[in-house]
């Protein structure tokens, strides 16, 4: 019966798989679901929305906007939106248990995290041009349809600002995607952290003296703002987006990551 | 070949796996047969990597499967039909998993056809997907590069009769070529139809394991004459000893060639002479699951709830 029957031979020389590939198949992954398809449509259609309102109120108040207010009205959305998708990158697998296919393909479990955290890196660059390009739209119609010069200036700090900005969401919502491994709980859990402690935070400043003097170093929402300003933050807000950003992302990341690497894929 | 030594899981107070040791050799289908909860998934999970065991070790071609550089090429895994992102469609599931591994799309195409999915279907999204459908698309991903090893976790499960056939011919075929096959079902005739070699596992340890053949082989044989008394008197001659089994019939350890003998030289007419049933599998696989705490548990009612009638007196 067990003619031919040749010893299995497993071969340990191959190449694993490129680090590249991973990523091709994470920005696939995120775009092929019926959820992935609707988030990233949602965020161009509001991204869209934002500006014609802006460009609307904008006209009907006889305020002459430029490229940055624009640009800045565009944070709204992608601030809300994109750390939804570097959520859902990571708890799908669970709430799918496509976990257990991704980590049998690629029992690197680093590998395939590392492959996500690029992967939303390139996301928030596509939506970073995104935003680009409907600013340029909303900026070249204030001009044609508005009274006096639109402002096209913006610096490069404030481009690379902007787009660090749409990064750190997009890595806050991987964290909290690992932490947390359920798609509801990472994603109710973020929108209290990026909207409910920075009210809370503004309470306690008001009503408590010594905590002004302890808020800038713990808010890592209020320590983003400078990115955008011109010139780029100083060096005490530097100092402030490395301390708040050791607190809410670089720990929990790690943590989240240990998570991921330690549980058991059912 | 895929080795299991002294392989353990320990959830809390719980052993999920208890010591277990078995080896599947290349050229045959081992079914991996167990109530629900007995532990298989466990012990396919550890063979994967996605479980770190508490003691023993797992290894395939001798080696564990974490370390085997994309070993998706090499080995197929299917651990659960069901785990799968509702919202893609089947054919990118198996798109995703082809530019894993590196391989062409034609394989996609090839494998759709080979466990019989249409372009068609195979464009609908998962979601949509009969646990029969949802399992010929694991098996089309487990099967993509053509591996020399297959672990499937309960594949035949949702499959119709023809199917649970074609899927035995598909691991035959499969095997023949010098395969290796793992895998798992809580059904004793899916494994039968299926499996060449069979672990039977229960409460995380396993209790049997052989051929097919053997263990299903009953013991003994079983023997009716027109007259009994004078067939028991010829076996007793001849030193057969014999348990009454029904009115005219006997049941012995002997062998059928023997006991036809030993009635021929008596001269007794035999009414019906065969081997034994095939109860030494089903026996222990019946007690295995009448063992499960959640068979014994079920029926009995909360103490003082209810009358404590006898059966039958509902109305």
């Amino acid at each position: 019966m067990t003619a031919v029957a040749p010893e299995v031979g497993i071969d340990l020389d191959r190449p694993r798989v490129p680090f590249t590939r991973l990523v091709g198949v994470e920005l696939r992954k995120l775009a092929d679901t019926r959820a992935g398809k609707w988030l990233l449509g949602t965020i161009a259609a509001i991204s869209l929305l934002v500006m014609v309102v802006m460009l609307w109120v904008g006209l009907a108040e006889d305020v002459n906007l430029g490229f940055t207010d624009f640009l800045t009205g565009m944070n709204i959305p992608m601030g809300v939106l994109l750390p939804v998708l570097g959520v859902l990158s990571v708890t799908s697998e669970w709430s799918q248990r496509t976990a257990l296919v991704t980590f049998t393909l690629e029992p690197n479990r680093g590998r395939v995290l590392a492959a996500k955290v690029v992967t939303g890196l390139i996301t928030a660059l596509f939506a970073v041009i995104a935003a680009l390009v409907a600013a340029a739209v909303g900026t070249a119609l204030m001009g044609a349809l508005g009274s006096g010069e639109t402002s096209w200036s913006i610096d490069a700090s404030q481009l690379v600002g902007f787009y660090a900005g749409q990064a750190l969401a997009l890595l806050m919502g991987i964290t909290f995607g690992m932490l947390l491994l359920s798609s509801p709980a990472a994603i109710v859990v973020y929108f209290a952290w990026a909207f409910v402690l920075p009210t809370i935070f503004g309470v306690a400043v008001a009503f408590i003296g010594w905590f002004g003097d302890v808020w800038p170093w713990i808010d890592f929402s209020a320590a983003q703002t400078p990115l955008f300003q011109r010139g780029g933050p100083s060096g005490e807000e530097w100092a402030h987006l490395a301390v708040s950003g050791t607190i809410w992302l670089l720990i929990p990341f790690v943590l989240g990551w240990m998570r991921v690497l330690r549980s058991e894929i059912k | 070949m895929i080795e299991v030594q002294n392989l353990s899981k320990r959830y809390g107070d719980h052993l999920a796996v208890d010591d277990i040791t078995f080896v599947c050799r290349p050229g045959t289908v081992t079914g991996f047969l167990g109530p629900n909860g007995a532990g298989k998934s466990t012990t396919l999970r550890m063979l994967a990597g996605l479980t770190h065991p508490t003691a023993g070790q797992a290894t395939i071609g001798g080696h564990r499967y974490t370390e085997i550089p994309n070993p998706g090429a090499q080995i197929g895994v299917l651990l659960d039909a069901s785990a799968q992102h509702n919202g893609r469609a089947g054919r990118e599931v198996l798109t995703i998993a082809a530019q894993t591994m590196g391989l062409p799309k034609k394989r996609v195409d090839e494998m759709l056809e080979l466990v019989g999915l249409s372009p068609k279907e195979a464009k609908r999204r998962v979601g949509n997907y009969s646990l029969g459908m949802r399992q010929r698309l694991g098996i089309a991903q487990s099967l993509l590069a053509d591996p020399k090893v297959l672990i499937l976790d309960e594949p035949a499960n949702g499959l119709d009769p023809a199917g649970i056939h074609w899927m035995r011919q598909l691991l035959r075929h499969y095997a023949d070529r010098g395969g290796t096959v793992l895998l798992s079902s809580h059904l004793l005739h899916e494994i039968e139809v299926i499996a060449d070699e069979i672990i039977v596992i229960g409460n995380g340890r396993i209790v049997a394991q052989g051929q097919k053949e053997e263990l299903l082989a009953g013991a003994g044989t079983f023997v009716r004459a027109l007259e009994p008394d004078a067939l028991a008197r010829a076996l007793s001659v001849a030193g057969i000893h014999v348990t009454p089994a029904t009115a005219d019939g006997f049941t012995t350890d002997a062998d059928p060639a023997d006991v036809g003998k030993a009635a021929a030289a008596a001269g007794v007419a035999l009414l019906e002479l065969r081997p034994g049933d095939r109860a030494g599998l089903e026996d222990l696989f019946l007690q295995l699951t009448a063992g499960d705490q959640r068979e014994a548990l079920a029926p009995a009612p909360a103490p003082g709830f209810g009358p404590t009638a006898p059966q039958g007196g509902q109305a």
